[in-house]
């Protein structure tokens, strides 16, 4: 192991990050949720680095429910999305903004 | 350390392919590769278990779903008409920067070496006795909870689409005058 | 005699009250008067019992000590009820007029619907004036004198639906709070300078040779408790509540508003006579003088009024007149004896006008009354007795007390001697102008055929005839004043008055001249016209005018001024002015609500960033 585990760590941020970015500056739904993933994915890292680290199993398994979260998110996102889609014909997550003050 | 650097390479680029590409089918893609870069990632962090499942269940019946969606939705790109809030570029990425700074700052509180990892870590063996042991009850709610996914993508999926709603602005000036 | 008879008088009444008032409608017209009645007749049964065993002179006063109510600091004050001479002689009035009114309203009330709520306010009433009579401390009988206020209120409002009888209501309430807040400052102050409100107490430390005697601070007390009692007794200047009392039904006229209530101020100088006694001159300059003036303004107002009811109400606040007279010139002896006769004859003069107003469907005004008398010769009879008795006319009830009263004040100052007999002289003349306006004369409404009263009202009518006709004797010094001797322990020897002949012939001619001139006057249903001496009397001698104008417009200019200006451009402008500010916030606030989730998102990095950078930098 010559990889010091902060390398792992920073890698993570950076996907982090990117994930971030793209939330924030993307407005196509599907690839604001395909960003939201990036995160979850860097979360994840971060996770199994740190089990690493720990050496304790808790972080792969917290890793473990993340990819079940994850699972259920997308399945009801995408539903949902394609419930707006059948709805407003839009997949441009601007023009839903019902919740307006 | 190789085996690092490519992971690590690999997943920055497809990182950056997911938030940059223009064609949501390209991001999809792009993710796929992030998703497998992590996958080899997690073998050198002796992660065997999660690694099979990154592959498994990311790549195999995510990504996938993603694609059907993307398929479904004929191709739109909503990116090239005005919004009212902009790409809102000048605004994430300094913050994400100032992001990025913070989490690699508090990064540094770890030990820089770390002593070999026992046998069998992160061997499905471990990983399901784990689960099966101290995480069992949290390993069945989580069964519920996939339980209630299916059941409200069923619903979702099968309602009808309502009539067209017409702008919220609308709507509120109609009740307005009720 | 024990302790226990004294909780049980005021209990009993109140049973009857919850009893009526919380099962009232399903006892049936015919339970709701027997509860009301036998409840009031037992509580009778019980002063009768204890009276008996106060007889025998060596006896003490029997306290009975119920549970502690206020312990603050030095206070400590006790559900403490006493009964003793004085206030036996009280429960028994009570108790005794109040029976026979209850068994009258039977039939008064008969065709009312709310005859349950009738009874649970008149036993209600009955239980409080028990409780303020029965009081062994102060602060006591300031919860029966505030509890039969209220009873007066709900009774004289009884009737809420016609606008005059919720507007005397609400005056008898408002009059008598400016007299209860004298009362209450009174009492604090009595406290204050005593360190206790226990009568027996508050008698012991001021004995002859306390040290507190003629303390100024309490002659200040006497004044505040006497402005409490001026409000309850309707004397100057805080009478004009009890004439428009007389919207109530009659019964409650006759029982709260002659008999009893309105005795309560002069009981409270009767039970405070210690402190009015060591309060140096507040009885010779104060409380004698008010009662002449109230006496004498009184007589003169009833001369002119038209409605019966009226007449007997000012002629209430003149007898009660006489009875603070009576306590001022240091009699009060006589001052009870004249509240017991009166009790018996004000009642029947009431009971008399009501079965004039329930045969005559409410008629009640002297212009349209008349000839009555020979369709109601037991009601005329009565009424005759109770006027003549009114008038001190030998060997009636009246009589005996008044002149007691006459001779007490020829014996005080002449000024106030010449007062009471003036007032004996008008009282004696309104008494026969009633008399004759509503039962002689040519009846002048021809539409009207009047019927003698039944026999449930005619009874009580009877028997307070009779006790107008003899109550006297009980105070008549040829069989030996035994009325007097009874309260003799409780006023140590101020009932010794050496009867003047001469004043008591004085008395009987000038009441005997009053009715010759009453009855002369008026004879055959004739008024004469005064000319601009029936203005000023209708007027009450300038004084509602006054009032008018000190009291009544400044309250509705002031009224008009919160209303206009502090509600309307204070606080309501404040209220609008706060809820538009809110508004304009939300206004600007919902803004920020774009629905947009992206910026949603941007809003979630830049606090996160701001939660590191504090982490960081801390």
């Amino acid at each position: 192991m010559t990889v010091p585990p902060q390398a792992y760590l920073v890698l993570s941020a950076a996907l982090f990050t990117l994930g971030t970015v793209g939330v924030l500056v993307r407005r196509t739904a599907l690839i604001l949720f395909m960003s939201i993933e990036l995160m979850l994915n860097a979360v994840n890292l971060a996770f199994v680095t740190l089990a690493r680290v720990h050496g304790h199993l808790g972080g792969q398994l917290a890793v473990f429910f993340v990819l079940v979260v994850a699972a259920v998110e997308v399945v009801v996102g995408l539903s949902i999305l394609v419930h707006i889609f059948r709805t407003r014909d839009t997949v441009d997550v601007d023009e839903i903004d019902l919740l307006r003050g | 350390m190789l085996l690092f650097v490519v992971g690590a390479a690999l997943s920055l680029a497809g990182g950056v392919g997911v938030v940059a590409a223009r064609e949501a089918v390209h991001s999809a893609l792009s993710l796929l590769v992030v998703l497998g870069a992590l996958a080899v990632l997690y073998l050198t962090l002796a992660a065997e278990f999660l690694a099979v499942l990154q592959v498994i269940l990311y790549a195999g019946a995510i990504v996938v779903l993603f694609l059907f969606v993307i398929m479904l939705l004929h191709a739109q790109d909503p990116e090239r008409r005005p919004s009212p809030v902009g790409a809102q570029w000048a605004l994430a990425v300094p913050l994400g920067l100032l992001l990025w700074a913070a989490l690699t700052y508090a990064s540094f509180g770890l030990p820089a070496n770390v002593r070999p990892a026992p046998r069998n870590f992160g061997a499905v063996e471990s990983v399901g006795r784990e689960l099966f042991g101290t995480f069992l009850l949290p390993f069945e709610v989580a069964s519920v909870l996939l339980l209630v996914a299916i059941v409200a993508a069923v619903v979702l999926g099968s309602a009808p689409a309502r009539p067209r709603v017409t702008s919220p602005r609308e709507r509120v000036g109609a009740g307005d005058r009720r | 005699m024990e302790a226990w008879v004294a909780p049980w008088l005021v209990g009993l009444p109140l049973a009857g009250a919850l009893g009526n008032g919380l099962a009232g409608g399903r006892l049936g017209k015919r339970g709701t008067a027997l509860v009301a009645c036998l409840s009031v007749l037992a509580a009778f049964l019980l002063a009768v019992q204890a009276a008996r065993g106060l007889l025998p002179a060596e006896v003490p006063a029997v306290r009975w000590v119920g549970v502690e109510w206020v312990a603050v600091g030095d206070l400590r004050v006790l559900w403490t009820l006493q009964l003793d001479r004085l206030s036996v002689l009280l429960a028994l009035v009570v108790t005794g007029v109040g029976f026979l009114i209850h068994v009258y309203s039977v039939g008064y009330m008969a065709d009312d619907p709310d005859y349950a709520r009738y009874f649970t306010y008149l036993n209600l009433f009955t239980a409080s004036m028990l409780l303020l009579v029965l009081a062994g401390n102060l602060l006591v009988l300031f919860v029966g004198w505030e509890l039969v206020g209220l009873c007066s209120y709900l009774l004289i409002g009884f009737w809420f639906e016609r606008p005059a009888a919720a507007a005397a209501g609400r005056k008898a309430f408002v009059v008598n709070r400016v007299g209860d807040a004298a009362f209450l400052l009174g009492l604090c102050l009595l406290f204050t300078l005593l360190g206790t409100l226990d009568f027996r107490e508050m008698a012991n430390l001021l004995r002859d040779g306390g040290t507190l005697r003629g303390h100024p601070g309490l002659a200040v007390a006497a004044l505040l408790l006497f402005c409490g009692a001026t409000g309850k007794s309707a004397q100057l200047p805080l009478y004009s509540w009890l004439p428009d009392a007389m919207e109530g039904p009659t019964p409650v006229s006759a029982l709260i508003h002659a008999a009893t209530m309105v005795t309560a101020g002069v009981f409270l100088v009767g039970r405070l006579w210690p402190v009015f006694e060591a309060a140096g001159q507040v009885l010779h300059w104060v409380v004698a003088p008010v009662g002449a003036l109230t006496a004498l303004f009184a007589a003169t107002v009833a001369v002119v009024q038209h409605d019966l009811k009226r007449v007997l109400a000012y002629s209430t606040i003149s007898q009660l007149g006489y009875m603070f007279l009576a306590l001022g010139v240091q009699a009060p002896p006589a001052a009870f004896f004249h509240l017991t006769t009166h009790a018996f004859f004000k009642a029947l003069l009431f009971l008399a006008a009501g079965s004039v107003m329930h045969a005559l469907h409410g008629q009640i005004d002297l212009r349209r009354l008349g000839g009555v008398g020979r369709a109601m010769p037991l009601t005329f009879l009565g009424f005759v007795v109770g006027a003549l008795s009114l008038s001190g006319i030998p060997p009636l009830a009246g009589f005996w007390s008044k002149e007691e009263i006459l001779g007490a004040a020829y014996a005080g100052s002449p000024a106030l001697w010449a007062a009471a007999v003036a007032t004996a002289f008008v009282t004696a003349y309104y008494a026969t102008r009633a008399t004759v306006l509503a039962f002689l004369g040519p009846a002048r409404d021809p539409s009207a055929h009047p019927h003698e009263a039944p026999p449930v009202m005619a009874w009580p009518m009877a028997v307070l005839g009779g006790l107008a006709v003899l109550g006297g004797f009980l105070g008549a010094q040829w069989v030996g004043a035994p009325f007097h001797k009874y309260l003799d322990p409780v006023f140590g020897g101020h009932g010794e008055h050496a009867a003047d002949p001469w004043t008591a012939v004085m008395g009987v001619a000038v009441a005997s001249a009053g009715v010759a001139v009453g009855a002369w006057v008026h004879r055959g249903g004739r008024e004469p016209h005064l000319g601009a001496l029936r203005g000023v009397l209708e007027g009450q001698w300038g004084l509602e005018a006054l009032y008018d104008r000190l009291v009544v417009r400044p309250g509705r200019a002031l009224a008009r001024l919160l209303a206009e200006s502090v509600d309307a451009r204070g606080i309501d402008a404040a209220a609008s002015t706060l809820a538009a500010a809110v508004a304009r916030a939300g206004g600007a606030v919902r803004t920020w609500q774009t629905g947009n989730v992206r910026q949603y998102a941007a809003g979630v990095l830049a606090g996160a960033v701001v939660v590191f950078a504090y982490w960081v930098l801390r």
